[in-house]
């Protein structure tokens, strides 16, 4: 489309101004966690770190136990992610495919479980999981990210089912296979990049969840890295910035890597679940 | 309960009607149990049984057993001004984010929907914040506005605007300052909703319309905005829910503080369950939020609605 020279430049100008606005709390969260504590120091901080370090990494380390904390996410993120996609599909495969009550009670479900403050839901979880001595277990916090992560998966995996074209199963019906034969050899391989993509998306949620493993963890030894994150910033809100910044950061590579691997699939999931056939 | 009941009636009413469609008939239940059931456990019951603890003067860590004392939870709630001022702050809070949240990416989304050349930069960054946790978000945002080492005050030093302040910490200055960080937050995952919806727009529409004559507002007006409209109200309804539900981002931040000035509803039901024990008293607030935010969405999307196309 053709667009005026003035009108060019009022876009670049604004694009420029959204760069900035997006970029700077990142770049400046790096140039934190490489300066020296002298140069954090100072009064008047510099974008660049002028001799970059990484004792705030060393020291993160020191602090806090990053490196159990981030298995403990681990851990419970891949539960997470295997359980939700090995009981979502199947259900997602229904929902896609029929119109029924069921299908329909699940789409319900689905949009009504966002509008919901975890509050109302984590109390009760809480008094249930105590009695199951499930409380300070990550277990528990896997079941719990199970079901948080279930609407949206839900969701992606309906638009990718939708996607498969239904005379695929119905030629391969006609040929003899039965129901579970055709889902299995027809349907289940085209599905596959949807379902990674789902699992992937359900990884980083609990990757990067807080409340339910702020309420359910107590114990430090059992904690998620967002909980320990929030140790680095103490009970006045004073931080030691340097390793506050280096720890943040490691807590953000393995969900932004993973996240710009599928980003692709994410966005097409959400516009697939979003357009009704 | 409904999921029960519409599991029975579908698988038993189902196959005649399905078979050769290549869809599921009578082995329906068996794809959807292992979804259904957990749920149904650790979704759908556990609602129920919050609502019901709303009823009672439930605590944690008491010995004697709970007592079940109907609307009393809520006729304290309706005198409790601290709750209703930390209701007031969500809803400002949630309309001041939400707003130019939607604002902010539609532009940015019409911008990358055009042909220009850093659109992959802005693409790539448009991630950052959406795959990061928000305990990072909110640390980082920390950094941001550190009164001293923080980047924002630095350069308001170097433009000579003042001295620079304690944003997080300052009692007028506290919410915009979350607020600010709750619209970076959320700005991408809008933004790419909006682009997908402005990429299922017919071009030959946008073109036939600039064939003749119309200027950008009228092509926006009158192509744009009537293919969007469905995606924006989604995602502006449920925006509006999540950012009135949120909790990790400020409790990070400034942890409702100062003096109570960012204490969103969510801050204040956490710390009346699981710092003071009140837990059938938390799980009333819980209620509250659901019912007045079911009615303002009610409304919202019945206004928004009428005399359109739906979504």
């Amino acid at each position: 489309m053709r667009t005026s020279t003035t009108g060019r430049v009022g876009q670049y100008a604004a694009l420029l101004a959204y760069l900035v606005f997006l970029a700077f709390p990142f770049l400046w969260l790096l140039s934190v966690a490489f300066k020296s504590p002298r140069e954090l120091g100072s009064l008047h901080p510099t974008w660049i770190p002028r001799d970059p370090t990484l004792d705030n990494f060393r020291q993160a380390f020191d602090e806090q136990p990053l490196l159990r904390a981030a298995g403990n996410s681990l851990l419970a993120a891949l539960g997470a992610a295997l359980i939700a996609v090995l009981i979502a599909t199947p259900l997602a495969y229904v929902m896609a495919r029929r119109r029924s009550l069921l299908a329909r009670a699940a789409t319900g479900w689905v949009v009504v479980s966002q509008a919901f403050p975890l509050v109302l839901v984590i109390i009760p979880l809480f008094l249930v999981l105590k009695n199951l001595r499930l409380i300070d277990s990550l277990f528990g916090l896997v079941l719990l990210y199970v079901v948080w992560a279930l609407p949206f998966a839900l969701w992606m995996l309906v638009g990718y089912v939708r996607a498969v074209p239904e005379e695929l199963e119905q030629a391969a019906a006609v040929d003899g296979a039965g129901r579970l034969r055709t889902l299995v050899s027809v349907t289940a391989p085209l599905l596959a990049p949807g379902i990674v993509a789902t699992a992937l998306f359900a990884f980083i949620t609990a990757w990067n969840e807080f409340f339910f493993a702020l309420v359910l963890l107590k114990t430090p030894e059992k904690q998620t890295l967002p909980v320990v994150l929030t140790h680095f910033i103490g009970a006045e809100g004073v931080a030691d910035l340097g390793p506050l910044a280096a720890a943040a950061f490691l807590a953000t590579l393995p969900s932004l890597v993973v996240f710009a691997l599928i980003q692709r699939r994410i966005t097409s999931g959400m516009l697939a679940g979003a357009v009704k056939s | 309960m409904t999921s029960l009941t519409a599991t029975k009636r579908s698988t038993r009413g189902a196959p005649r009607a399905e078979r050769g469609r290549g869809a599921v008939d009578r082995g329906a239940w068996f794809l959807v149990l292992p979804a259904l059931i957990p749920i149904l456990v650790l979704s759908v019951g556990p609602l129920l049984y919050g609502i019901l603890l709303a009823f009672t003067d439930a605590q944690s860590g008491r010995t004697r057993s709970t007592q079940w004392i109907g609307g009393l939870n809520f006729q304290d709630l309706l005198h409790d001004t601290l709750f209703w001022e930390s209701f007031r702050i969500g809803l400002v809070w949630a309309v001041g984010v939400t707003v130019p949240q939607f604002l902010l990416a539609l532009g940015l989304a019409l911008l990358l929907d055009e042909d220009l050349r850093l659109r992959w930069l802005a693409r790539a960054l448009a991630i950052v914040p959406w795959a990061m946790p928000e305990v990072v978000v909110g640390v980082m945002w920390r950094l941001v506005y550190n009164p001293d080492a923080g980047v924002l005050n630095e350069t308001l030093r170097d433009l000579g605007l003042g001295d620079g302040r304690d944003w997080l910490a300052g009692l007028s200055t506290a919410l915009p300052a979350v607020i600010v960080v709750g619209v970076w937050a959320g700005m991408p995952q809008t933004t790419v909703a909006l682009l997908a919806g402005l990429q299922n727009t017919p071009r030959e529409l946008h073109e036939a319309a600039a064939m003749d004559g119309a200027g950008a507002w009228r092509r926006f007006r009158t192509v744009t905005w009537p293919a969007l409209r469905p995606v924006a109200l989604a995602i502006t309804a449920l925006n509006f829910i999540w950012n009135f539900n949120s909790f990790a981002l400020v409790y990070v931040l400034t942890s409702g503080g100062p003096g109570g000035r960012t204490r969103l509803p969510m801050l204040f039901a956490y710390e009346e369950a699981f710092r003071y024990g009140q837990f059938g008293y938390a799980a009333a607030m819980g209620c509250v939020m659901v019912a007045v935010i079911s009615v303002l969405l009610a409304v919202f999307l019945a206004g928004r609605l009428k005399g359109g196309d739906e979504a």
